[in-house]
């Protein structure tokens, strides 16, 4: 995907009139009404009293699009940053589409890459034209009028820009808004602009999707399949009469579960246990783990697909026959859940023309006509409110729009006349599939007596996230679905002879992305295969990457070896360590980000401690530097925890892990510290939610190796013979 | 049962079945979303309250447990240890999606109100209950130290 920072259309979808329904937060972030202030365009708004709300076209789950879009409307305005309020927008494609998918959506670590000129431009339209009003208004020339903190000035005229905002909503803005100068940004790049949501978040008042409460609401519970693809044959509830706040429990229409009902979440969740259900299982998934990796292995074999552009695998395979030595190692990676901690939930509620869906809402573009196709409606029928969501790590960004789905199916087998709130317990989020696919993958590598790389034959077996979705056009090509081999098929590395082979493996379980998508796999086998290269060559891990990225002429090179450079001189590394002590490096690009990490461990009776995380990001233009950092610690952590302990396995199609115990998060005492380091940049900002993640497994790996010789190839470290202190 | 809650300085009255955990009526009879739930299982600490000035998680205090206890929610909390720790975690900015902050907040506020001067040890130890799937543990740990420095100033 490439960036693009075109000047044209941030009004893309022309000015349409209409009453949006949208949630409004105060300057501090907490819920108020919503605003009735002058619209200057679809992104900025105006109250009488000056108070400036810009309206935020991508959802927030933690990583920190309040502040990023805020921050690029308020430059360009001059506005007092503590005073400026925020809401989200509306389900709106012709207005609120993501430029990079077409449609209103947030993903893919591009929030910022693909609204930085559209926010820039909305703040500079909305600027020229108050500034035209108030030169009207005060006899005096646009180019008289100065903006300093939310207030013009001329002479000894002074107004905030409520003053100005009813004329200036009449005034056609200008076609190409003029744009600040870089180095006259005042808030881009301040390294302590304060979060848009951080007093909200630490006081109770912030609002997500599960603190929304409709008069006469309903909670729900959804008694599902303990197996992926069963259907239901039959259900009793006759126990749960006794329950105190039971409503009733009917059969969903689509087959997938039983909906229970209660006046309260509790009541939902107890009437649930004293109902049983029968299923039919016969075109349900009835596998167990150790056969489907069995399964996976296999598949590398024979690669049905050849994924890599410019080497077949009888090139590799032709250049590895004459190696003095041949790395080679098979690597298997688990089932991964999400779980954002607030688990999966969605409120519907019926409005005179439709409905109205309140949700931490990630793919309004998808989620309105599933909910409108679910219930027989047109997509104009169904409103969104977006409010905060507790996470998502991609969860809440389904192709399929399942829990959405699932809730109009639960609003409508009450009849669609009582508001309905549908809510996943722990258990059901841990066994509710759409889970980072298990991913199998076999390289061999020859090396010639120089230390240098001849040729890689590598393969990958995957269940295919995009196939059968609506993204299948885009992003499959020749069967080869990108999202099983991104990260190693198209990595910048100049390697000879380097082909990929790739099969599907398939399954009833849904699949889905998982922070990071494919990269969250290729990556961690593909470092780790590099720093077993390096040891065989008897080259420093870190050499021998800049090695591979010695061309000047490749953008890419010259900015992995920036992060590289980096990230060996903040780390030491090099520098002498105390016995037991080891040091691992991984760098990847993804997302158009580039990140390199170094991992020191320490080793004591041979249980292993994370010391400290070092990481090196160049991810252009860095708009806020601190929501950055903290996206690199959040992908850090959130890649090792997993890393470590993290998986999700199956007997005889059900799920083991239940709850946090069986799925235990990354916690406080794991890591020691992480620092974070950014390369100085001009180029388009890209995206930092996910690009944190890929390097961090695989200096991990790479540190254990270091310390204590051992190679893992299995995940999750701690299954798999690693033993963390 | 009806049961006579003492939360937030004021005396509730409410109906709910024994065994009912305190979480739920907080949240949804009481209307107090402050409190989440993440795990039900006391596993992630996003439930976390005050009873009696400790902190608790509420996904696993029974409401027939609760009586005669006084029962504080982020939406009440005050106090030296609990305005040092919102000020430290807003000048950090800890949060990312905010979620398991009230938890995380209630849980520092116990351990500053215990030990006003942790080492990270002590931080460690303390908070290692409370999950969060965002990660923000390494500014938690800053947070608590700077609220501890302004505990003392
Ligand atoms: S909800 Fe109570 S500890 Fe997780
Ligand atoms: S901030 Fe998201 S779980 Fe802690």
């Amino acid at each position: 995907m490439t960036v693009q920072t075109t000047r044209r259309g941030f009004l893309a979808g022309g000015l349409a009139a209409g009453a949006a329904l949208v949630v409004g937060f105060t300057p501090k972030g907490a819920l108020a009404a919503g605003h009735g202030g002058a619209e200057i365009n679809p992104f900025v708004k105006v109250d009488a009293d000056g108070t400036l709300t810009v309206v935020l076209k991508h959802f927030e789950m933690g990583q920190g699009t309040t502040t990023g879009l805020t921050t690029l409307v308020a430059e360009e305005m001059d506005a007092d940053w503590d005073a400026v309020a925020i809401e989200f927008a509306p389900a709106d494609d012709s207005k609120y589409a993501n430029l990079f998918f077409g449609g209103q959506g947030t993903g893919g670590s591009t929030a910022i890459a693909n609204s930085f000129m559209q926010y820039r431009q909305a703040g500079a339209a909305a600027r020229a034209v108050l500034v035209a009003a108030a030169a009207k208004q005060w006899g005096v020339a646009e180019s008289d009028i100065t903006l300093e903190k939310g207030m013009l000035k001329s002479g000894d005229k002074t107004g905030h820009y409520g003053e100005f905002a009813a004329a200036a909503a009449e005034m056609t803005p200008p076609a190409e808004p003029v744009l600040k100068d870089a180095s006259a940004f005042n808030l881009i790049g301040d390294a302590r602009l304060p979060r848009k949501d951080s007093a909200a978040k630490t006081d109770g008042t912030a609002t997500f999707a599960i603190d929304v409460r409709l008069p006469d609401m309903v909670y729900a519970v959804l008694l599902r399949s303990p197996k992926f693809g069963g259907k239901l044959t039959s259900f009793d509830a006759s126990a749960a009469a006794d329950i105190q706040g039971f409503v009733d429990a009917r059969a969903i229409a689509n087959g997938a579960g039983v909906a229970v009902y209660g006046t309260s979440t509790w009541a939902a969740i107890s009437a649930r246990d004293a109902i049983t259900a029968e299923w039919d299982f016969s075109a349900a998934e009835t596998r167990s783990t150790p056969d489907i990796e069995a399964e996976h292995i296999a598949l590398l074999d024979t690669p049905t697909y050849e994924a890599r552009p410019g080497a077949t695998l009888a090139d590799s395979t032709a250049a590895l026959e004459g190696a003095a030595q041949v790395v080679e190692a098979d690597f298997l990676l688990p089932h991964l859940a999400h779980a954002p901690m607030e688990p999966l939930n969605c409120t519907i509620e019926a409005t005179e023309n439709g409905v109205r869906v309140h949700d931490g809402c990630q793919f309004p573009t998808l989620t309105r006509p599933f909910v409108a196709g679910t219930l027989g409606l047109d997509p104009s029928q169904v409103e969104i409110v977006t409010v905060y969501a507790g996470g998502s790590f991609g969860r809440r960004a389904n192709t399929v729009s399942d829990y959405h789905v699932e809730a109009a199916l639960v609003f409508d087998a009450l009849g669609r006349e009582r508001p309905v709130k549908l809510v996943w317990t722990r258990e059901d989020d841990l066994a509710g599939g759409f889970y980072r696919p298990m991913a199998a993958h076999r390289a061999k590598i020859g090396i010639d007596g120089d230390g240098n790389i001849t040729g890689w034959d590598h393969r990958v077996a995957a269940q295919p996230i995009f196939k059968g979705t609506p993204f299948e056009a885009v992003i499959v090509h020749d069967g080869v679905d990108h999202g099983s081999v991104e990260g190693i098929a198209d990595t910048p590395y100049n390697i000879p002879a380097f082909s990929v082979g790739l099969s599907d493996w398939t399954s009833p379980m849904p699949v889905l992305w998982w922070r990071s998508v494919g990269h969250s796999h290729t990556a961690f086998v593909k470092e780790s295969l590099i720093d077993m290269a390096a040891t065989a060559a008897g080259r420093d891990p870190i050499e021998f990457r800049l090695s591979l990225l010695g061309d000047d002429t490749n953008a890419d090179h010259k900015r992995l070896r920036g992060v590289l450079e980096l990230v060996a001189e903040k780390s030491g590394w090099g520098g002498d360590l105390p016995e037991g002590r080891g040091r691992g490096v991984a760098v990847h690009k993804s997302f158009n980000t580039y990140v390199a990490e170094v991992i020191e461990v320490s080793t004591n009776d041979g249980a292993v401690k994370i010391e400290k995380v070092t990481c090196a990001v160049d991810c252009g233009v860095a708009v806020n530097p601190d929501v950055i950092k903290a996206q690199m610690e959040g992908g850090v952590g959130y890649a090792l925890g997993h890393v470590m302990r993290n998986q999700i396995t199956m007997t005889d199609g059900v799920v083991d892990q239940a709850n946090f115990p069986d799925y235990e998060p990354l916690r406080i005492y794991d890591i020691g510290s992480i620092d974070v380091h950014l390369v100085p940049s001009t180029e388009a900002p890209t995206g930092v939610g996910e690009p944190g993640v890929p390097p961090a497994g695989p200096a991990l790996a790479n540190a254990i190796a270091a310390a204590t010789g051992t190679r893992v190839t299995k995940l999750p470290m701690w299954e798999n013979g690693i033993e963390f202190a | 049962m009806t049961i006579e809650l003492s939360i937030n300085g004021k005396t509730r009255s409410v109906e709910a079945a024994p065994g009912t955990p305190l979480l739920w009526v907080i949240r949804d009879e009481l209307n107090l979303t402050g409190t989440k739930f993440g795990c039900g299982v006391a596993s992630c600490g996003a439930c976390t309250v005050h009873m009696d000035g400790t902190p608790v998680r509420s996904c696993q205090t029974y409401i027939e447990d609760v009586e005669g206890a006084e029962i504080t929610t982020i939406e009440a909390i005050e106090g030296k240890a609990a305005a040092a720790v919102q000020a430290a975690w807003r000048e950090l900015d800890v949060v990312q999606c905010g979620y398991c902050q009230s938890g995380q907040i209630m849980q520092a506020v116990g351990l500053l109100t215990e030990t006003p001067k942790p080492t990270d040890e002590d931080i460690d130890g303390y908070m290692a209950g409370n999950a969060c799937r965002c990660a923000t543990y390494q500014r938690i740990r800053a947070a608590i130290h700077v609220a501890a420095e302004k505990m003392e100033a």
